[in-house]
């Protein structure tokens, strides 16, 4: 029994000196403290005792510095977002990405991640276009023409996945170029470009090009794989569009999904304006009519435009007989959290909390929870400036990153009724 | 987005977040007496709780002038029959009911006003959703949550905002709102509502027999409802309500830049402030100019 643990024991020391020496030479114990940072966990208290760190309340600290610093935006500018977008993803499908520095290749964790963004900002940004242009052996390829479907266009790139020769982003950029500028003032033009090369094979002269995008109100935005290049700075800082270089596929992703809310309006780039819309009543499940989109009888769920009163298949589309634009209210109110955005609650003081002549709520006025610490002092708890409610952190998250209402507002009937007009 | 945690509950466990309407102004109105509603909806959510023991069912109250949570099955041990008399959940309830609408009609004659007829849906149904999300926060282990709104009033066009944002939050997080609506006319509402989260929308043609209405759609769990011949939605009201006056309309025109809704043409927008200077256009002149490019 000594000998077979011995065994064991000697197993174990080889493993770990094969693993040193894959590890640089620390030991066992040293790689456990390299690999966790266990004493990262920890702080001192007034006493000097060394205690857990709370991660709920750091999280939260956090979180609350990114709402304030939005809501300071906000203010200070009048909230103008460009709403109505027309935005072409320039995809990089040179030599470069069919590297392997992202697995399993550039193209393929590019792809997939175009795909969930697509979706994302349809689902953000209901009245905008997408179009998708790849860059493959020195030139530009048109893939979809701006359209609103997600699915046409995930099933083109999904077609298209193969890549070859260099990049050129004086030719994608000419392209796009040439498709946004005959598109409404009122649209916001915008270029995403997903760069994997290092380098660019360009006919002429690129920075008349970047010029050219400048004039035309053409906001550029790139996102590099590899590393950062002058003249995608250059491109973004003459566009007023955003440069990063991701390091990996979830700082990839991140970076991605940032181009999916609306951006804030740029002065005068696009002209504003009022667009005549129709919004059809659904009609019910039995009922039987011929959509004017396939021209076949179906049975159930289609729309009927107010106008002419044609039945349509889907929501948005324009009406082919009448050409109004049809769409439905869900799909405006999707963005009306943007243009009325819930103010921040406060953090209750102590000072506030250990007033007797205040009446402090012991539960969440959201969700219930007690906000009580166990010894039945008042726990830590937020409270809206408007209605006085406290509420406890998770609400306060839920509330300002998903619900977009304040519960303790909508609550209690305010005594003037004008409450989205302000 | 944030996405529904996983559900490894038994499928047939629920949460009911029941929406009750306590608006005196419709109740008043109402051909059906209160209390008779009372008396079907109880009996309902006595038959919820009895379906299976883990059940649980939450009640908020959506008053004129406010909401409150009035019952919560979880927070109290339920013993079922005290001394052979009134279950536990009638007499809590009816208590908390009773304090709830006294505080309301008070809440009326503070500040008393005619025109809107309308209860505060928008916030009962942020309040549900609260206490949805904390549900999927307690752990993988939770039943699954839907909401029920009993709704008689009115809508209030100027709840709409805020109801589209609670609507799109139960979207995201898989959670179903059903609505049973007892008054007149359809509540736009409550069936976009039900449409966008997949919830059932119904409006009992007979009053009298409510709560075989609520326990045959209503009470089944999620999972139970695939099985099932629920009501189909006679259509659904998409029509949005103008900024400028809250009017229901089917044609208006849409600010560019944020989108609001207008029921006729404006010189500036009263929401970014924008200053539209030609005549209105329609968006089909992209796609006109767009044909006439070469593809």
């Amino acid at each position: 029994m000594n000998n077979g643990e011995n065994m064991r024991l000697n197993g174990e020391a080889d493993e770990e000196d094969d693993d040193d020496d894959a590890n640089g030479g620390l030991a066992a114990w040293e790689r456990t403290y390299a690999d966790d940072r266990s004493w990262e966990a920890l702080q001192e208290d007034e006493s000097g005792l060394l205690r857990p760190i709370d991660n709920k309340a750091i999280y939260h600290a956090q979180y609350r510095r990114r709402l304030r610093s939005l809501s300071s935006l906000a203010t200070t500018a009048r909230i103008q977002k460009g709403l109505i977008r027309y935005l072409y993803i320039i995809i990089d499908f040179s030599r470069a990405a069919t590297e392997m520095d992202f697995r399993p290749s550039r193209m393929a964790v590019v792809a997939k991640h175009v795909e969930a963004f697509v979706r994302e900002f349809f689902d953000q940004n209901p009245l905008s276009q997408i179009g998708l242009v790849t860059m493959k052996d020195g030139v530009a390829h048109w893939l979809t023409d701006l359209g609103g479907s997600p699915e046409s266009h995930v099933k083109a790139l999904m077609g298209k996945l193969e890549c070859s020769g260099d990049a050129s982003l004086q030719n994608g950029l000419e392209l796009v170029h040439g498709y946004l500028n005959q598109i409404p003032s009122y649209g916001h033009r915008e270029v995403l470009i997903l760069y994997s090369a290092l380098n660019s094979c360009d006919p002429g002269d690129i920075m008349e090009t970047v010029q050219k995008c400048k004039t035309s109100k053409i906001r550029c935005s790139v996102i590099g794989l590899t590393a950062e290049i002058f003249i995608c700075r250059h491109l973004c800082q003459e566009t007023g569009g955003s440069y990063s270089v991701a390091l990996d596929e979830s700082h990839f992703k991140e970076l991605l999904l940032e181009h999916a809310p609306p951006p804030p309006a740029i002065a005068d780039s696009a002209m504003p304006n009022l667009i005549k819309m129709g919004f059809p009543q659904r009609a019910a499940e039995s009922s039987i009519a011929i959509c004017s989109c396939h021209k076949e009888a179906k049975v159930g769920g289609g729309y009927t435009c107010p106008r002419c009163k044609a039945r349509v298949c889907e929501l948005p589309t324009e009406c082919r007989i009448c050409g109004l634009t049809l769409i439905s209210s869900p799909h405006l109110a999707r963005s009306y959290h943007h243009l009325f955005p819930i103010i921040p609650f406060d953090e209750v003081t102590d000072k506030v909390l250990h007033d007797p002549r205040h009446q402090t709520p012991k539960v969440c006025f959201g969700c219930q929870e007690s906000l009580m610490n166990p010894g039945n002092s008042p726990g830590i708890r937020v409270s809206c400036p408007k209605c006085k409610q406290h509420f406890c952190l998770d609400c306060d998250i839920y509330i300002h990153e998903s619900l977009h209402n304040c519960p303790g507002c909508e609550s209690f009937r305010r005594p003037k009724l004008a409450t989205y007009d302000e | 987005m944030a996405s529904a945690p996983s559900k490894l509950y038994a499928d047939d466990v629920s949460l009911l977040v029941v929406l009750l309407d306590t608006n005196p102004f419709f109740w008043s109105t109402s051909s059906l007496p209160f209390s008779k509603f009372l008396s079907h909806v109880l009996a309902f959510l006595n038959s919820i709780l009895v379906l299976n023991q883990l059940n649980e069912v939450v009640v908020i109250g959506t008053g004129y002038a406010s909401c409150k949570y009035l019952y919560n099955s979880s927070s109290y041990s339920n013993h079922g029959l005290e001394d052979g008399r009134m279950p536990a959940l009638c007499t809590r309830l009816l208590k908390n009911l009773e304090e709830f609408v006294i505080g309301d009609e008070q809440s009326i004659k503070e500040d008393p006003r005619g025109g809107t007829m309308s209860s505060l849906l928008s916030g009962s149904l942020s309040m549900a959703l609260c206490h949805i999300q904390k549900v999927f926060r307690s752990g993988s282990l939770h039943p699954q949550p839907r909401i029920l709104c009993l709704q008689g009033s009115p809508d209030g066009p100027e709840q709409y905002v805020a109801i589209m944002n609670a609507i799109f939050s139960a979207q995201r997080s898989m959670v179903p709102i059903d609505s049973c609506y007892i008054g007149s006319h359809n509540s736009a509402f409550l069936q976009q509502a039900s449409y966008i989260t997949g919830g059932v929308y119904l409006k009992p043609q007979q009053m009298d027999g409510l709560f075989q209405y609520l326990s045959t759609v209503f009470a089944t769990d999620l999972h139970s409802r695939t099985f099932l011949q629920l009501p189909k939605s006679v259509g659904v009201d998409f029509r949005a309500s103008c900024f400028c006056h809250k009017k229901t309309i089917d044609m208006g025109y849409v600010c560019s830049v944020c989108l609001s809704i207008f029921c006729k043409h404006h010189k500036k927008c009263s929401t970014c402030g924008s200053v539209f200077g030609e005549t209105p256009v329609e968006l089909d002149s992209v796609s006109k100019q767009k044909r006439k490019t070469p593809e």
